[in-house]
């Protein structure tokens, strides 16, 4: 790369150099299968954590079919699951409780660390980072490709539990022994191993951003002219890399526990039978729980953070001017960042909790509030005075504001311990968790796949399906997760394979899980069109005029299309910040960040 | 095409990719030890009954910290070496911490074999004897070491009534046995602690040993070809050794001295 | 007016002295979440309309240039604040800090197991018998010293746990297996059943009826049919015969 770093690289390296150099790959397996190109390995996560997704919501289908018909065959897919998994997991084709319980688990973990933080940091950040801060390629290339390779490898083990004796894991995604320890299945421990390299694939992905984001900023790129994208992927790397691996501590002893008999998290007089009936106690299932959400919840803010950066960039170019408050997003979001160590026992106020450590957690939890309300105020005021184009990207981006407000406003009475005695595993959670990743965050991801569709395959995808795709989904999305919020106030709770019919609750609570099936039948319709056309658009979508077809004025878009091997043809040097647009005096409305100043 | 920074450091940040990278890397290990540091805290401060003291060997302990400590000392000599262009001077250095740490390794599997060959148990007739195995046959259990009817004195052997007990060859009846086990994780809560904190630390140095190993033959070719990153690459596995050395400065007070 | 938000928000019937305090404090947070949600949603569809491409032809550089947003913001934050000070943690403090004098209360031990509720009380001499860890087994969930002549009245039922009215219950939640919730949704209660815990819960019952206890944390394969169980508040003379019909049955179930 010949900008100005380029000298002190010229003569180290002119002799001898060929295996750290830094070739365009050649092969098919290297090209697509062991690549180190950040751009092959984004497409890749891409690629793999759309499929994952597709899987967890088909594992939902199923789960939501069997609340709404209880004691019923499943219709169709029945007879296939008693072939596959045995009949005393889906005898008759229906779904049994403790099949239902690891659908649950895996729907949990598969959308969570297989679908939505690969898609979003593996495939998003991958992609976008080096080339919004005009780097040629990730700072460590082949940990790149080790940490896909991780990432695909922990799928594959989680996917293979469906299939082991006993079936998938049945705890929850949160895995709370020592319900973890007590089921008969091996599928609990393909879980732990399964997290164990998604945990290991993460850190290596995550310390990679952060150290790109570090060292591999173009001349002129300042922390402060970064692209809002580029800080919420840093902020999320970090939350990565520091909250995983007290999870891997904990995954690493519940596997001790389970293999080799300790007990960290079991405590004693347990009277349970089996394996369990003779450890030698001492521990404390607390422990677990406050490992997991440690993790868990700065998790959270992983998924939401890059869901803000793309929504961040897509509201700028389309209302074309700068985002509102640039800086203060900034530091909210790192405040964000943060806090979010702090408040993880928000999710344990039931398990006893001393006057003093929940005035400590509901505190921190109010105040966690505080950069998401700044957050999302900053992104409304942003389109006030704009020019706004509704193009599909568009449209999601603007969707996701009130549905992230929805999510967001209904943590706060779970934030508050006293009002979360009623509400705590209710389905008042659930509707407040999707609110935030489903109709938020998955939003901005399509959203996201949407805008950059043509820079990464040089071809639009469809307008008119986009906006079939769209409405499709926002309606569908409000009618599934509206009603939940009913039913958890009605006392519905969450985890139920029956739906909740075996509890006294009132009939049209009940009934509305047939109105979220409908929902979540029309959902899946209204992903037809995308997939079609996402996969049409590859080959047959309009091709771009233009490398910048959205007139967008980060770096991304000064580059060829699609990007080849090292990114740009030109060296890349930046002079101003990231959301210039309609800059009073400039002939276009639109200046990018590479564009030399006049004088 | 070639990424920036990789042996040259950056002039703002005026680091290097890799050192940017190993710094990330141990803040995630600090968290990994963390983590089982505040498990370790939780579970002991919720402990109800003695919690087992002096059941590891202090000597063989601080034998292994100073066998740690030199190895970070020769680490970073070879660095200075390398740094100073003597390539030799290096590779002694390099060596001895390869040494050491083998050496490290070597004494924790005779810690670790120790631990599996000491037994623990009960007796129907209300008796804990505690000691190394002699013999095990199908009618009986020979053990060398203690005996008593108050199994608390066992749990404190840094007391004085644990010194008082007397060390001999025990002979239990297959037949009268309640509980038997040697020392493997699941006995107690702290052995289980034990042989996890121990274990990934255990495996961390395994970890540098590899990579050490392969700095010292093999990769140690780069010498020739680029001598600072060469460098480079021996001050980011000091770095790392370091780390490695420092967890066990609080492995060993918190396992065997408190 | 409180009627009528608790009846939009859906909440179910409340049988308890500070079931009214949860309902009341739900409905303050919904204000604020329903003032922020539609003030900004006002907003929102107008900034949609107006700044539509269509009708905005070119965008202005500056944008919002007031500080109106911060005032909301302040707003927010004072209102958090307000509700946090002087309503949850007050009232959370009353919940878990000032437990009922144990001689003033109706004392139940409570044991979760896959997939029922045991519960046991001292008794018309309101004494439970002596308990011990090593004494637990299959047919002794609670421990009970078989020794100890206290324990001799002790009532143990399970699934149908009876209190009387108007008077504090004080529950010993436990569980004997894996973690289960106790929760009575009518009396605003909810404590998760730990294994290796005794995590004391308390509410004041003020109607009399039938409640059904729910499981409120996964515990299984049977977590949905862990559905069984009763709370019974009635007067203090039912709960009295009640109380005289199940003595004696300490160490075994009905
Ligand atoms: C992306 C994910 C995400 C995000 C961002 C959040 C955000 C928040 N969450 Fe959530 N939460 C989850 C994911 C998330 N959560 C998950 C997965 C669980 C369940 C896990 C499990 O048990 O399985 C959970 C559970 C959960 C609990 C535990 C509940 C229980 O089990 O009993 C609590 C309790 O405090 C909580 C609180 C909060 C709070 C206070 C926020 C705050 O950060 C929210 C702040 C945001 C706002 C306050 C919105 C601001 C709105 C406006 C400014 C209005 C604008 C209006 C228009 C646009 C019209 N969450
Ligand atoms: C990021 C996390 C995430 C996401 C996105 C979702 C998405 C969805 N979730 Fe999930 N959910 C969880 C995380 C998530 N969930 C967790 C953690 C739990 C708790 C588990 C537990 O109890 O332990 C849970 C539990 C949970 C429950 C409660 C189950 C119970 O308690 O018994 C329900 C019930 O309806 C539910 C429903 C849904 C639905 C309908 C969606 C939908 O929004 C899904 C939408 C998805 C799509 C529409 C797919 C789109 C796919 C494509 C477009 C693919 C295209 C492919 C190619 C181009 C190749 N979820
Ligand atoms: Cu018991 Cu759920
Ligand atoms: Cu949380």
């Amino acid at each position: 790369m010949a900008s100005s770093n380029a000298a002190t690289h010229s003569h180290a390296h002119d002799h001898a150099h060929a295996h750290d150099d830094h070739h365009a790959p050649t092969g098919f397996w290297t090209n697509y299968i062991f690549s180190t190109d950040h751009k092959v390995v984004g497409i890749q996560y891409g690629v793999t954590a759309l499929f994952f997704m597709l899987f967890g919501f088909g594992l939902m289908m199923m789960m939501r079919w069997q609340i709404a018909h209880p004691g019923e065959a499943l219709p169709v897919l029945g007879p296939l699951l008693e072939k596959l998994l045995g009949s005393n997991m889906a005898g008759k084709g229906i779904i049994s409780p403790d099949l239902y319980n690891s659908f649950g688990a895996m729907h949990g973990t598969i959308m969570v660390f297989l679908a939505i933080v690969p898609l979003a940091t593996g495939a998003f950040g991958n992609y976008l980072v080096p080339i919004q801060i005009g780097a040629i390629d990730m700072a460590f290339p082949k940990l790149n490709m080790a940490s896909f390779q991780l990432y695909f490898w922990g799928g594959v083990v989680m996917f293979t539990s469906f299939f082991v004796p006993g079936g998938a894991a049945q705890a929850g995604w949160t895995s709370y022994p020592p319900l973890a320890n007590a089921i008969p299945t091996d599928g609990q421990t393909y879980w732990l191993i399964g997290m164990v390299f998604l945990i290991s694939s993460s850190l290596l992905g995550s310390a990679n951003i952060i150290a790109t984001i570090i060292q591999l900023r173009a001349p002129g790129m300042t922390w402060m002219r970064m692209p809002f994208f580029v800080w919420s992927q840093f902020v999320a790397a970090f939350l990565l890399l520091l909250a995983f691996p007290p999870l891997e501590a904990a995954g690493v002893m519940q596997l001790m526990d389970k293999v080799f008999g300790t007990s960290f998290f079991l405590p004693t007089g347990l009277a349970v039978g089996g394996d369990l009936a003779n450890i030698s106690g001492g521990g404390s299932p607390l422990l677990w729980q406050h490992l997991f959400w440690f993790l868990a919840h700065p998790e959270v803010y992983v998924l939401i953070l890059p869901a803000l950066g793309i929504i961040s960039e897509i509201i700028a170019c389309n209302t074309r001017k700068p985002l509102w408050g640039y800086k203060t997003l900034v530091y909210s979001a790192l405040m964000l960042g943060f806090i979010s160590f702090i408040v993880w026992a928000h999710h344990m106020y039931m398990t006893g909790m001393s006057t003093k450590i929940a005035t400590f957690f509901q505190t921190t939890t109010m105040i966690i509030s505080i950069p998401s309300v700044i957050i999302l105020t900053c992104l409304l005021l942003s389109l006030w005075g704009g020019s706004i184009r509704f193009n599909t990207p568009m449209l999601f981006a603007t969707a996701f504001l009130p549905m992230f407000a929805i999510g967001g406003l209904t943590g706060l009475p779970l934030g508050f311990n006293y009002s979360d005695i009623h509400l705590h595993d209710t389905y008042y959670v659930i509707g407040h968790f999707h609110y935030v990743v489903a109709p938020g965050t998955i939003f901005a991801l399509f959203a996201g796949i949407y805008f950059w569709f043509p820079k990464v395959t040089g071809r639009h995808m469809n307008e008119f399906w986009g906006k079939v795709h769209f409405w499709g989904s926002l309606v569908f999305m409000n009618v599934i997760f509206m009603p939940m919020f009913s039913q958890g106030m009605g006392g519905m709770l969450r985890r139920m394979s029956d739906g909740g019919i075996n509890y006294l609750l009132r009939p049209e609570l009940l009934y509305m899980n047939k109105v979220i099936l409908y929902g979540a039948i029309g959902l899946a319709l209204a992903q037809i069109p995308f997939i079609i056309n996402f996969f049409q658009s590859i080959s047959g979508g309009k091709k771009v005029t233009s490398d910048n077809p959205w007139e967008a004025t980060t770096l991304d878009w000064q580059t060829p299309t699609p990007p080849g091997h090292g990114n740009f043809d030109r060296p890349m040097e930046v002079f101003r910040g990231p959301y210039e647009y309609s800059v009073p005096g400039h002939q276009t409305d639109f200046t990018p960040q590479n564009e030399k100043p006049k004088a | 095409m070639q990424i920036p920074y990789t042996s040259k450091p950056r002039p703002d940040t005026g680091l290097y990719n890799a050192k940017v990278g190993l710094w990330l890397f141990l803040a995630s290990e600090v968290m990994l030890f963390g983590g089982l540091f505040s498990a370790y805290i939780l579970l002991r401060t919720g402990h109800e009954g003695p919690w087992p003291r002096g059941w590891l060997s202090v000597p063989i302990g601080t034998f292994n910290t100073m066998v740690l400590i030199s190895s970070s000392i020769s680490a970073t000599m070879a660095w200075a070496a390398c740094k100073m262009g003597q390539f030799n001077r290096f590779k002694m250095f390099h060596g001895i911490t390869l040494l050491l740490a083998i050496l490290f390794l070597g004494v924790k599997s005779f810690e670790y074999r120790d631990k599996l060959t000491h037994y623990w148990v009960e007796t129907k007739s209300g008796v804990v004897a505690d000691g190394h195995l002699v013999k095990k046959t199908d009618t009986e259990v020979v053990l060398h070491g203690v005996r008593t009817s108050d199994a608390a004195v066992l749990y404190d052997r840094t007391s004085a009534d644990y010194k008082k007990l007397h060390h001999e060859e025990i002979t239990i009846p297959t037949a009268d046995i309640k509980k038997i086990s040697n020392y493997q994780p699941k006995l107690n809560i702290y052995l289980s602690l034990y042989w996890c904190i121990t274990g990934l630390h255990a495996l961390h140095l395994i970890g540098g040993i590899l990579v050490f190993g392969y700095l010292w033959g093999p990769g140690s070719s780069m010498w020739n070809r680029d001598r600072e990153r060469f460098t480079n690459r021996i001050e980011i596995a000091g770095l790392y050794w370091h780390f490695v050395d420092l967890v066990w400065v609080f492995v060993f007070p918190v396992l065997y001295l408190f | 007016m409180m009627e009528f938000f608790y009846k939009i928000l859906g909440l179910p019937e409340v049988a308890s002295t500070h079931g009214h305090k949860v309902d009341e404090f739900i409905v303050y947070i919904h204000w604020l979440m329903i003032a922020l949600f539609f003030g900004w949603l006002v907003y929102f569809v107008y900034t949609l309309y107006k700044f539509n491409a269509r009708r905005t032809k070119k965008a202005n550089y500056f944008g919002v240039r007031n500080h109106f947003s911060t005032y909301i913001e302040l707003a927010v934050v004072g209102f958090e604040t307000i509700l946090l000070l002087f309503l949850a943690v007050p009232l959370w403090g009353e919940v878990v800090g000032k437990l009922p004098k144990e001689s003033d209360s109706t004392v139940i031990q409570v044991v979760a197991q896959q997939f029922a509720w045991n519960a046991r009380y001292g008794g018309p001499d309101g004494k439970f018998g002596a308990q011990d860890m090593e004494f637990v087994n299959n047919d002794n969930l609670f421990g009970i010293d078989p020794a100890d002549t206290a324990g001799k009245d002790d009532v143990q039922v399970l699934n149908e746990i009876h209190v009387p009215v108007d008077k504090p219950v004080l529950c010993y939640v436990s569980s004997k297996d894996v973690i289960h919730s106790f929760r009575v949704r009518e009396m605003r209660a909810t404590q998760d059943a730990i294994p290796g815990m005794r995590i004391p819960l308390w509410f004041v019952p003020n109607k009399t009826g039938t409640f059904q206890i729910f499981c409120a944390q996964l515990c299984g394969g049977g977590h949905a049919q862990m559905a069984g169980g009763r709370l019974v508040v009635e007067s203090q003379e039912d709960f009295k015969r009640w109380q005289a019909s199940k003595s004696g049955a300490t160490l075994n179930f009905e």
